[in-house]
């Protein structure tokens, strides 16, 4: 399991790092770049079909996006969970130490 | 060919000046144009098909690996909803179907994926259902086969079970981006330069803010992989996740 704890520092090594080498940016999710990008190439294209639904503003959006994800992470949770106490049961069914066996 | 190192060149100094701002996202609703729009829908059906199918199949097959499933659903929705700051100054999201293309196959993810994207389309504005074919193809259908097909061919080489999935996945992650850019490409040429010059303009937007988050995908499928290795061994033998006795 110490492997795995290097491996999330690495990760969120890599979601802070940019925050110190882009000061000033703000790190905007706008899909407005390709938007741009797309306008450059054709300048005529207008696009035909519009989002049915858009969230009125960034706080409902990102109180979706939290949904989303703690959906998610819910799920995730209630896996360890099951799946720790299952292996625990087995273990305790059949007596001996699995932990030992797969280091 | 003079025209071709010019070509790389421009794609370079696209790559310094474009991707300064930039997200990578997927493709917004009403940005392919219509035939675009019908061609990749009619393109990702079949896998979806074929999606389908595998589940049904596997979980048939082993009925206890649902749970699995389950996970595999879940860390896509959790991935997919992270928005994490990239170099470039943009910020962008993993996939997250990486992990379940190595458990389920990459056919299982056509489905997950797809109702990911339909999710962010109906609820968040995010991509669009017109454009759903066309994401659905790149995140769903391409990445998915190109982790799978990375991640059995390093197995096989007998690399070990963590650099497999790391690079497999990570790979998965950039080819998807890649595909959105030549979707892009395809539908809007350069009056100079046409499909190429369009599609390095394209991949300098998306893929470089992409390539610290292919690496932070990589390494939390790892861990997901970890902990199942310790404590769902049996499940992932009746998927056969390994090609050879565990390593």
């Amino acid at each position: 399991m110490k492997k795995n704890l290097v491996l999330f520092l690495a990760v969120i090594l890599l979601a802070i790092i940019p925050l110190f080498i882009q000061k000033g940016s703000e790190f905007g999710g706008a899909d407005g770049e390709a938007q741009e990008a797309i306008n450059e190439i054709n300048s005529s294209y207008k696009p035909w079909f519009d989002s049915i639904w858009e969230p009125p503003g960034g706080e409902t959006e990102s109180l979706l996006f939290v949904l989303q994800g703690s959906i998610g992470a819910g799920f995730i949770g209630y896996f360890i969970g099951y799946m720790r106490g299952r292996n625990q049961e087995k273990d305790k069914k059949k007596g001996k130490n699995r932990y030992a066996v797969n280091r | 060919m003079k025209n071709s190192s010019w070509k790389v060149f421009y794609f370079i100094i696209l790559l310094l000046i474009v991707p300064k701002k930039a997200a990578a996202m997927h493709i917004m609703e009403g940005f392919l144009p219509i035939e675009w729009a019908l061609f990749w829908w009619g393109v990702t059906t079949p896998f979806l098909i074929l999606g389908f199918r595998s589940i049904q199949k596997t979980v048939q097959e082993n009925p206890e690996t649902k749970m699995i499933l389950g996970l595999s659903g879940a860390f896509a929705f959790v991935l997919s909803a992270l928005k994490i700051p990239s170099v470039t100054g943009s910020s962008s999201h993993p996939t997250g179907v990486g992990l379940g293309t190595i458990l389920y196959g990459p056919f299982a993810m056509t489905i997950i994926g797809t109702i990911v994207l339909l999710f962010q389309a109906l609820l968040l504005a995010h991509g669009g259902l017109t454009t759903l074919g066309a994401n659905a193809f790149s995140m769903a259908v391409a990445g998915p086969i190109i982790t799978y097909a990375v991640y059995k061919g390093t197995q096989k080489i007998g690399w070990s079970l963590s650099l497999s999935v790391f690079l497999s996945v990570a790979l998965g992650n950039l080819s998807t981006y890649l595909m959105t850019s030549l979707q892009l490409a395809l539908a809007f040429p350069s009056e100079v330069g046409g499909i190429i010059a369009s599609f390095s303009k394209f991949a300098g937007i998306f893929a470089l803010t992409q390539i610290p988050l292919a690496i932070s995908e990589g390494l939390l499928t790892v861990i997901v992989i970890n902990f199942l290795r310790n404590h769902n061994l049996d499940d992932l033998k009746a998927l056969r996740v390994f090609s050879k006795g565990v390593n």
